[in-house]
């Protein structure tokens, strides 16, 4: 248990006192810092209200998301258990008004009842930020650089001038070695001078141009080439669909990249530090007769003491780095040793924003700024922090999915270059793996392999993503003076010193990282921390149990590798060679394998373009005999290729009362004899000229997206809800029909289905041919009778 | 088909004690065989009797048995122009393994045809009574019948399957006292006449078991293919002490008074299943009687055998058609015409054998009346052993209450997916869960006999009806109630253990596993099967 440093009494002091009768506003309250201040002032300042602007979510109304967020939250626990549920949710609603907010918007979007609890208040907490390291730089100018202005604008429109308290952060200093002090940046050497205004024109431009160049023909062609590498041959919408999703990500990504470039050219470590640069600045500039005070937190990590030991909201900075080590993943992180790693706890952070607000303006025009960092005060080193991390970790190992502990690597500190670059070269080389096993034709069991190698793919692109962005933070050498902070917290008076102290030399390094930090990290990561083995079919049984619950309604199969384990070519080769001698057979066996590679090639480019120009082949083909074929088709290649399992499970569907539905590109003549497995069969029909096949079809083949508009249709028909439905298929061609349904199954799922399955929680099914079935090449007719070739 | 020179006298069946000088015993293994030693002092190999000799003139003997039945008008006087003639014959499950053209049910049907011809008989059906075995292919049907009957019968749907799903053509003929349904195919039923070709390979084969059994369906059969009445079949090979044959016997009554006419044709053929010549000859001869010959060709067969891969093996095996020689053939009224022939069974096939054994033993081969042309699947191995070859016993089993049974089988984790899909979800979903047959009867059977996808196999394509894995595994629930335990020498670990028995990977781990059982030294007794022997044990 960790020593708690201040106790969680509150006698009278002094803070609670200066802020009783106040009304305070915040934004950003739905943030982790946002949050802890909340809980602060509620508990610890039991005399003032709150009001807080939030933006409305998606689909729930500001006041919804406050409830949900930000008071239902772990933060409140001890709140909540203090004074009684009823009469803590009695006190929310007494003392927090919840106004509709966007500092993202001028005017701030506030309705008349919000301007006019706006106006009321008496200090202003600025704590809305895009903290996300990677923001697109539009996004983050506008929250980041243009929001303190905005507020600040509102307030200076509505007349009023309450104390105004902006919260910023330490690297606003740029990267630098050295003392930075408590000043403004303009007041700073090394200040480079960047109009603010034309930094906002900019960035807004770059949006629009970066938009502008993913329409270009090249790209969206790049971007067609890229869907299509991932999903295969899954039909125009689908592919489509994500096109454009992978256009909106590059345009994104190219945004955030231009921040990242913008802020490294300017000398600050990313778009978080030179948007909230900017910010200050233009905020400076726009202020007026407001009083500002602005707080620049360091990195803020999990909490020392309050509301408890190592209360933390979301998974952070650190955090995944931290995980990624500990699974030994990340093997390598650069920084400086003996460098400084600038960590706060939270509660550390809103106790002076608290003690800020309780003090007032410093007292002169100009903005007073308060540091709340530790590498001055209290320095915790790099080579310390990778000592105790990793002594913790190997004391409390984290778990393979095998139950084996697993051991974290050596810390070699090397440079953020030579990280970079081996990682880069690690990523190319399962890209180049990905690329070449997406390109064989595996299936089942083999093409989980490339599951397994997206996966780790996209680990170690998340890895190098936290090199790239916090990399520059574990290198920067600022020393960030705290000599206001500590003013404050001397100010403060010895009962208040207990509650809302803020020097951060307060914290124990050690007992901070092993025995508050790492065990909450550890716990919000949900990682396998025993060695316990759990039944590695668990998971599959789970969702089998649900693909076969009673309430399902309807069962579609696909037909090809999922019910047999043939196609179209297969079932063709069979009938044709059904009456050809042996000479014969040799010939048509040579023919079909060197088109097979052609065969192939349209196969993956277009389905029903595949099967419109293989279907001619039957051009001729009487229907009474491709009729009487049937049984024998059924025993001799159909059977003989079915997976056991397949045609049980239709009909575990069918005793459980869910309708069952073929839904194939393969032809009526083909899948006829199956009809007694299936409630109904969609399927493609020929047309026929007085009892011969004409090689044509009579509609679209019921592939890719047709088939999940026919599913849809038929569940329209039936009545029945395909979000209750289960859908099983074996090809990233199947997506729509997958896709169409609440419980898709991948059947043998060739290497895009299986990553796509794995990701997105799919049962996949391994079913196999029963052993001791023919296993030919290609299944040819049996020969004719001995008697028969002989006429 | 008799050999050039005459054979000497057959010598009959009997029991050998192994000492010192005994040379290793042959086991059957599938596709394959093993010689095994026994433990020397307390170890018995029972021989079959060689094979009889065979009727010279077996057509003759067919004319005469027609023209002189038993208890029965001659055929021709039997016939009339204008009347429904049925013929109906034993399916692809007899004789095992199938017999060297011509069969003799081409010999019979020809023959019969002849008559009928000259009678001035022109509405003749011939049937295959498979009742819920698998529909035989063409090709099956022309071996079993011949080419000309097959020219002749099967392009104009004369010649067929019977089909005991077929709502239209089945029809009840009544109930017996004990309320078991009598059912037939409609067509035998409705015919002046049902002329019945058997072949009585074993003797639990024929008498009303045949047209009871095999023209009828699920309703009629599973009066007596149930748990209940094969436990209290001691043995279903000896019709006295048979509640199976009881069972056909009083559904027969129900024929005689409400079906069709029955003219019961029956045949008995000898146990010359490997032949007196050739490479397999080896495998009937007695092992301490081997020629440098039989020594180099056994060698060579397993050498050979070893290098080729299983599906191929099963093909080969598969491809035999056994010598036999026809040994007595009798017509006319049911019963005493299966009298005759049980006599002619028993005297090929019965040896006397004194006392019980603790272990016994047998060497499975590779065929079964259910996987001729097929895989002999695990489900398989378990009636070929606990059905078939435990009950060939007269008196008492040859091993004792609470004795162990050591099969040598590969037992592959292998099924026909077009003979056996009902097999293949009885195995994986079935005995997943039990291997208790009271309890699989009781959750299961209707749920795989009304099974709509299986019927459908079963009508249309080559598949076993849903229930027959289920007989199957009813036909060894004496042995399984009635044994200790059972051992499966060499085979797939994971399809043994699905079984319910123990594998074991060698025959002396497997004789030291069955003395926990059945405690130290016990007495040893391995079955010499196939050629087929039945042993009538004594105290």
């Amino acid at each position: 248990m960790v020593e708690q440093s201040w106790s969680g009494r509150y006698p009278e002091v002094m803070i609670a006192d200066q802020l009783a009768g106040k009304r305070i506003a915040i934004t950003g309250s739905t943030g982790f810092l946002g949050t802890a201040l909340v809980e602060r002032l509620m508990r610890g300042v039991p005399d003032c209200e709150l009001v807080l602007l939030v933006r409305a979510g998606k689909r729930s109304t500001p006041a919804q998301r406050v409830r949900r967020e930000v008071f239902r939250n772990d933060a409140f626990d001890r709140m909540r258990s203090e004074s009684g549920t009823d009469e803590f949710w009695e006190e929310v609603e007494r003392r927090v008004h919840v106004v509709v907010g966007d500092v993202g918007r001028d005017g701030l979007g506030l309705d008349d009842e919000g301007r006019r609890l706006f106006a009321s208040c008496d200090t202003v907490i600025h704590s809305a930020a895009t903290v996300s390291f990677d923001a697109p730089i539009d996004g983050a100018v506008e929250v980041n650089l243009l929001g303190p202005t905005r507020i600040a604008n509102t307030l200076n429109e509505l007349g009023v001038s309450p104390h105004f308290i902006s919260v910023s952060t330490c690297y606003v200093a740029g990267n630098r070695r050295g003392a930075a002090p408590e000043q403004l940046l303009s007041d700073s050497p090394f200040h480079i001078d960047v109009d603010w205004r034309s930094e906002v024109t900019a960035a807004r431009r770059s949006r629009a141009d970066a938009d502008a160049q993913s329409r270009s023909t090249g790209q969206l062609e790049s971007f067609r080439k890229r869907a299509r590498h991932e999903l295969g041959a899954a039909g125009t919408p689908l592919l489509s669909a994500r096109t454009e999703q992978i256009r909106q990500r590059w345009v994104s990504d190219h945004l955030v990249e231009a921040g990242r470039a913008r802020a490294a050219s300017l000398g600050w470590p990313d778009a978080y530090a030179y948007t909230k640069a900017l910010g200050e600045r233009a905020l400076d500039e726009s202020k007026g007769d407001l009083r500002v005070s602005i707080v620049r937190p360091a990195i803020i990590e999990s909490s020392w003491s309050l509301p408890t030991a190592g209360w933390i909201k979301g998974f952070r900075m650190a955090e995944p780095i931290i995980i990624s080590y500990a699974r030994g993943l990340l093997k390598e992180f650069p920084g400086v040793p003996e460098g400084v790693v600038d960590v706060i706890p939270v509660d550390i952070v809103v106790n002076a924003i608290a003690a800020v607000a309780a003090r007032g303006h410093a007292g002169n025009d100009d903005i007073d700024i308060t540091q709340v960092a530790s590498g001055t005060r209290n320095p915790l080193q790099y080579r310390r922090l990778v000592n105790l991390v990793s002594s913790w970790f190997g004391e409390n190992p984290l778990y393979d999915r095998k139950g084996q502990p697993i051991a974290v690597p050596a810390w070699s500190f090397p440079g953020r270059g030579a990280v970079e670059r081996r990682l880069n070269r690690i990523q190319r080389n399962l890209d180049v793996a990905d690329k070449a096993l997406k390109m064989l034709p595996l299936r089942g069991k083999q093409a989980m392999v490339n599951a397994e190698v997206e996966e780790q793919r996209e680990e170690v692109g998340r890895a190098v993503g936290y090199v790239k962005i916090y990399g520059a933070y574990a290198e920067c050498e600022a020393l960030y003076g705290v000599d206001n902070l500590i003013a404050l917290h001397d100010a403060l008076d010895d009962a208040d010193k207990a509650e809302f102290g803020c020097d951060p030399a307060i914290v124990d390094w050690d007992v901070y990282v092993q025995q508050v930090h790492l065990p909450t990290v550890v716990q919000h990561a949900r990682v396998k921390t025993t060695g316990e083995r759990s039944d590695p079919d668990a998971r599959t049984k789970r969702l089998r149990k649900r693909v076969l619950a009673p309430e399902r309604q309807l069962a579609a199969f696909d037909l090809e590798n999922t019910i047999i384990a043939s196609n179209v070519v297969f079932s063709y080769a069979w009938l044709a060679t059904r009456n050809l001698g042996p000479a014969d057979r040799v010939r048509f066996t040579l023919k079909t394998l060197t088109e097979a590679p052609g065969l192939l090639a349209l196969d993956q480019r277009d389905r029903t373009d595949f099967l419109r120009h293989f279907y001619r082949r039957y051009e001729g083909a009487s229907v009474d005999e491709l009729d009487r074929l049937g049984p024998q088709l059924l025993a001799d290649h159909i059977l003989t290729k079915a997976f056991p399992d397949a045609l049980r499970r239709v009909r575990e569907h069918r005793r459980l009362g869910h309708k069952t539905v073929l839904i194939t590109g393969a032809l009526d003549v083909v899948v006829k004899p199956l009809a007694p497995l299936f409630d109904d069969i969609i399927c493609a029909e020929m047309t026929d000229n007085d009892g011969v096949y004409t090689g044509e079809l009579k509609a679209v083949p019921p592939t890719g997206e047709v088939r999940a508009q026919a599913l849809r249709d038929y569940a329209e028909l039936h009545d029945i809800d395909l979000a209750e439905s289960v859908a099983y298929a074996d090809s990233s061609s199947d997506l729509p029909l997958l896709d169409a349904v609440g419980f898709p199954v991948a059947i043998n799922p060739e290497t895009r289905l299986a990553s796509m399955a794995t990701k997105r929680g799919w049962l996949i099914e391994f079913w196999s041919t029963a052993e001791g079935g023919a296993a030919k090449p290609l299944p040819l007719g049996p020969l004719p009778s001995l008697r028969r070739s002989r006429r | 088909m008799s050999t050039d020179q005459p054979r000497p006298n057959p010598r009959p069946g009997f029991v050998l004690e192994v000492d010192r000088q005994t040379p290793p015993i042959l086991f059957h293994h599938g596709e394959g065989f093993r010689l095994e030693r026994l433990p020397v002092g307390r170890s018995r190999v029972i021989y079959p009797g060689e094979p009889l000799i065979g009727l010279p003139d077996p057509d003759g003997a067919i004319v005469d048995a027609l023209l002189n039945p038993i208890d029965d008008d001659p055929l021709p006087a039997l016939m009339r122009p204008g009347m429904k003639l049925t013929i109906a014959f034993d399916d692809i499950s007899l004789p095992l393994p199938p017999m060297q053209r011509p069969d003799v049910r081409q010999r019979i049907i020809e023959a019969v045809l002849d008559m009928a011809a000259a009678a001035g008989v022109d509405d003749v059906h011939i049937i295959a009574a498979l009742c819920l075995h698998r529909r035989m292919t063409d090709a099956e049907l022309r071996h079993a019948v011949g080419d000309r009957v097959f020219e002749a019968f099967s392009p104009d749907g004369l010649l067929y399957n019977h089909d005991a799903e077929d709502p239209e053509n089945m029809v009840i003929l009544g109930h017996t006292d004990h309320d078991e349904a009598v059912q037939m195919n409609r067509r035998a039923a409705e015919s002046d006449l049902v002329v019945y070709v058997n072949i009585n390979l074993v003797s639990m084969d024929g008498g009303w078991k045949s047209t009871a059994t095999g023209l009828s369906g699920y309703e009629g059969v599973k009066a007596h293919h149930n748990v209940k009445t094969m436990r209290h079949s001691r043995s279903f090979m000896d019709q006295d002490n048979s509640e199976l044959h009881r069972s056909n016997w009083r559904q027969g009554d129900i024929i005689k008074k409400h079906g069709p006419r029955i003219f019961q044709i029956e045949t008995t053929v000898n146990t010359n299943v490997f032949g007196h010549e050739g490479p397999m000859s080896v495998l009937q001869k007695r092992e301490w009687e081997w020629s440098m010959k039989d020594r180099a060709s056994f060698t060579a067969m397993q050498t050979g055998l070893k290098r080729m891969p299983s599906a191929a093996k099963r093909k080969v095996f598969q491809a035999w058609r056994a010598p036999y020689e026809l040994t007595s053939v009798q017509a006319g009224e049911v019963e005493a015409v299966h009298k005759r022939t049980t006599e002619m069974v028993y005297r090929q096939h019965l040896v006397p054998v004194q006392g019980q054994t603790d272990i016994l033993t047998m060497g499975l081969p590779y065929l079964t009346p259910y996987n001729v042309n097929s895989i002999m699947n695990p489900i398989l191995v378990m009636v070929q052993g606990l059905g078939y070859f435990f009950n060939l016993y007269r008196g008492k089993p040859v091993v004792r209450e609470g004795g162990v049974l050591i099969m040598t089988h590969p037992t592959p984790w292998e099924f026909h997916p077009v003979h056996h899909p009902s097999y293949i979800d009885f195995f994986e979903q079935v005995l997943a869960e039990t291997t208790d047959p009271i309890e699989i009867e009781k959750r299961y059977e209707k749920q795989f006999a009304e099974d709509e996808w299986y019927r459908h196999l079963y009508r249309t394509s080559n598949a076993y009806h849903g229930v027959h894995p289920f007989y199957m595994w009813y036909w060894g629930s004496h042995a399984l109630a009635y044994l200790g335990q059972v051992i499966i020498v060499g085979g797939d670990k994971r399809a043994v253990r699905r079984l319910g028995f123990k594998p074991a990977s060698t025959m002396q781990d497997a004789l030291e596993m069955a003395e926990d059982v059945v405690g130290p030294k016990p007495t040893i007794t391995h079955v010499h099967n196939p050629p087929i022997l039945m042993a009538d044990v004594t105290d």
